[in-house]
């Protein structure tokens, strides 16, 4: 196969494998200030995600690393052009990041509460981003005819991409809550479900509008014909519809192998929607950037095709054996915050 | 160029200043503080010594509150360089863009996983396998320095590359000489060594703290007594290396260690300027006063302390005879005081760790509170020294941001306005600010005799499979 084709698949899969593992990651953030009753089951929540949170984040630098690599004048145009809205996104990932760290070494109920916010916010912010980011790739943001980007940061909002956002946020909310079907148990499973039943209609039907809507724009604003960009969003429409019936049928491990394979079909569709450009350029579609022009020579790719064949697959096994480590159910009754929160006025500071 | 266009590179340069030294204050804590509870946990684990547990879990706080604010600030470093360059990025991305890809696929998901694993895992893992998480974790991080310094290195002397005839961008064509770069290899040990001083002198500082309070003595007079093992050959191979170091750069780099020297003219032997007040502008090239080590920069330069060093103003000509006109000589002023102020720290904190030794050796290390309080405020030198070091590295480098290929002026994002610059710098500084502040609480907090309980000594959650 063509290395170019191969990385342009490897890079939607590394996006996908971010999306999938990081995504549940954002949703039991987004889910943090409703869901929990006390500052225990706060604490389980962050339990049920704090040992691979930061192996699910890599997942990104390495997207973003491999597009560096593979693809260097998509990485500049898409990095700079977009400049505003990473800014934002980096200041997400930051406020997020230490929250998990710092959270717990202070005892006071207000410290907790802004942790507890700003990982909810960052959450969801990175979460919105990444979905009006990745839908102006292919709705088209203006570009000049030497590739750089010619647009401003209104340029990333269109009712398209706003809308690819919120689909976004609600399915990775969806994901996080039957992730946590998994993790917890007790009444904090309970609190889980009924989330998870009360979301899982709004993003299906989202998502699905979301998936559609992005065949319309492959063909009308990337040049595309219905197939092949149908089957990942045929596929990933029945993924949602059975994610919200195992949901209503209690099955937690089906439903979230289901919204798992919903991130992964919404990346599927933007990138099979994408191909073969990287970056649709509008109103002037001849200067959109495309996979051959933007890829890097045959060396560097022949030489990380075999660093990405070898370490892969090692990383996989590692990941995963981390997650059987981290199998066991968590509850409310089993952690122990400090006594200073657990009091009648602790236990609701968030709340 | 236009005094606006400069102003924007100014700024996206200042920017990309401020946030990698930054990252670089807490990276070299991480690298270096790991081992150390690595070896912490390994002896808890041979001897089944509470006590060397007790330090795993107190030094290994500390290690867990600085890496996060580490791994934060790292995936700003990976996107500026899209964000604020992207012409360099278009120009380098099919060399440059290959470690840093490597780094995450291969280093930097090891240590974040491995690390997940062990801060989680002290219940859920047999002590044996529990052990080996926080070895693979500073494999990682050990190994992610590699990848970097590899991609830095390949801006100051690039080595396995092509121009592209019809881009003009650089193609690379044996990754192997990428890998193995002289200056990447030295660069890295260089670096790694920092890592450890990073992690000794913090040590010793904190346990120094703990002798001036009372606290605790027995207990950190084993950790004092193992920050000594290590910082002591550290700090002087440092001396040595940093020293071999010089002569790669001499090599690839003439101009940077003209400069570092204020040496104006071609000498041979040349004597070393320890100090000097004057002689940093083209204006003014003699300084009105100076203390000079005969023949010492001869040796530090060339190795051979008859070795010819090449002078700013023949290196000017020979570079404008090359690349055209223009100016080709970083800051004189900044790049010979950082030198200094590196070097000089760096024989300091030997001194501190020789002494230390000593007083221990006399067992007078939890009495001596001169030394305590010395050895508290040397917290501050390896800071010091490694931001004096990058900032010598890359405004050394300057005007130049890919050695000879790329000039600075010619590699930001022509599509980011000065006011989105001005704006983000602003950002980043005002998060940064709030991160340091944050930060140097929780650390004081921790560091503290009287510190709280981490949550490895709070009751275990009961698990149910």
């Amino acid at each position: 196969m063509d290395l170019q084709i191969f990385w342009f698949i490897l890079i939607t899969v590394l996006w996908s494998g971010y999306f999938l593992l990081e995504g549940f990651d954002f949703g039991v953030g987004m889910l943090l200030p409703f869901v929990p009753r006390n500052e225990s089951e706060r604490g389980a929540m962050f339990e049920s995600i704090g040992p691979v949170w930061d192996g699910n984040e890599v997942w990104l630098v390495v997207a973003g690393g491999a597009t560096f690599a593979a693809f260097p004048a998509w990485y500049a145009t898409m990095f700079s052009g977009f400049y505003l809205a990473l800014l934002l996104l980096l200041f997400f990932l930051i406020i997020r990041v230490v929250s998990f760290e710092w959270r717990e070494k202070g005892e006071s109920p207000r410290w907790r509460a802004v942790w507890l916010w700003a990982n909810a916010i960052g959450s969801t912010g990175i979460a919105l981003i990444w979905g009006i980011g990745l839908a102006s790739l292919i709705h088209g943001v203006p570009i000049e005819a030497n590739g750089d980007y010619g647009g401003n940061f209104v340029d990333l909002f269109t009712p398209y991409t706003v809308f690819a956002g919120i689909a976004f946020v609600l399915l990775f909310a969806f994901h996080g809550a039957s992730y946590l079907g998994l993790r917890t148990s007790g009444d904090l499973l309970e609190g889980v479900g009924s989330a998870a039943r009360r979301l899982a209609l709004p993003a299906a039907i989202v998502g699905a509008a979301f998936l559609i809507w992005t065949i319309v724009v492959a063909i009308d604003r990337n040049d595309k014909d219905v197939f092949p960009v149908v089957v990942p969003a045929a596929l990933g429409i029945a993924v949602l519809a059975l994610a919200v019936g195992f949901v209503l049928a209690g099955r937690s491990g089906l439903a979230f192998t289901m919204t798992a394979l919903a991130a992964v079909a919404f990346v599927a569709t933007l990138f099979t929607g994408l191909y073969p450009r990287v970056m649709v350029s509008s109103p002037n579609f001849a200067n959109s950037l495309d996979v051959s022009g933007a890829a890097s020579a045959h060396y560097t790719l022949a030489v990380m095709t075999v660093v990405a064949l070898i370490v892969t697959p090692i990383v996989l096994l590692y990941q995963s054996w981390t997650y059987y480590v981290f199998r066991a159910r968590i509850s409310g009754e089993e952690i122990h915050p400090p006594e200073a929160l657990t009091g009648p006025t602790g236990g609701s500071a968030a709340s | 160029m236009s005094p606006l266009a400069s102003t924007t590179v100014d700024l996206a340069r200042i920017q990309f200043a401020t946030t990698s030294i930054y990252h670089f204050l807490f990276v070299p804590l991480t690298l270096g503080l790991g081992p150390l509870v690595a070896i912490m946990q390994t002896l808890w684990y041979r001897s089944g010594d509470e006590a060397w547990l007790r330090l795993t879990r107190f030094f290994g706080t500390l290690l867990l509150i600085n890496f996060a604010i580490g791994v934060a600030t790292g995936l700003v470093q990976e996107f500026e360089f899209g964000m604020n360059w992207s012409e360099y990025s278009k120009f380098v991305g099919n060399v440059f863009g290959a470690p840093l890809a490597i780094e995450g696929l291969a280093a930097f998901m090891l240590e974040s996983t491995f690390l997940g694993l062990w801060i989680f895992g002290w219940n859920r893992l047999s002590p044996r396998l529990h052990l080996a998480t926080i070895w693979i974790a500073v494999l990682g991080s050990w190994l992610s320095g590699y990848f970097i310094l590899v991609a830095n290195s390949w801006m100051q002397h690039p080595v396995g590359y092509t121009l592209d005839r019809q881009t003009g961008e650089a193609h690379l064509t044996s990754v192997w000489d990428l890998l193995s770069n002289g200056f990447a290899l030295r660069a890295y040990l260089h670096t790694m060594l920092a890592g450890l001083i990073f992690g000794s002198i913090v040590m010793l500082g904190v346990c120094c703290w703990h002798f001036l309070r009372g606290h605790d003595v027995e207990l950190f007079r084993r950790a004092a007594k193992l920050a000594l093992i290590v910082a002591v050959p550290v700090t002087l191979l440092q001396l040595v290396v940093g020293n071999r170091f010089g002569e790669a750069v001499t090599s690839a780099q003439a101009m940077k260690i003209a400069a570092s020297e204020a040496q104006w003219n071609t000498c041979q032997p040349c004597g070393f300027s320890a100090f000097q007040i004057g002689g940093f502008t083209e204006d003014d090239q003699t300084p009105a006063f100076s203390i000079t080590i005969p023949r010492v920069l001869s040796y530090m330069a060339t190795g051979s302390f008859d070795g010819q060093v090449q002078g700013l103003n023949q290196l000017q000509a020979q570079e404008q005879s090359k690349y055209g006109a223009g100016n080709y000589m970083p800051n004189v002023r900044v790049i010979y005081w950082s030198m200094r102020v590196m070097a000089y720290t760096g024989v300091l904190m030997f001194l501190v760790a020789a002494v230390g030794a000593w007083l221990y050796r006399k067992r007078k290390l939890e009495t001596a509170r001169w030394f305590q309080w010395t050895a508290l405020v040397a917290i501050a030198f390896p800071y010091i020294a490694a931001t004096a070091g990058w900032i010598l590295t890359e405004m050394g480098r300057q005007p130049w941001i890919v050695q000879d290929l790329l000039k600075t002026d010619q590699a930001n994002s022509p599509s980011v306005s000065t006011a989105w610059i001005a704006f983000s710098l602003t950002v980043f500084i005002s998060l940064y600010v709030i991160l340091g502040v944050v930060d140097f609480v929780l650390m004081r907090r921790y560091a503290r005799p009287d510190r709280p309980p981490t949550r490895e000594e709070l009751p275990e959650p009961v698990v149910t499979y």
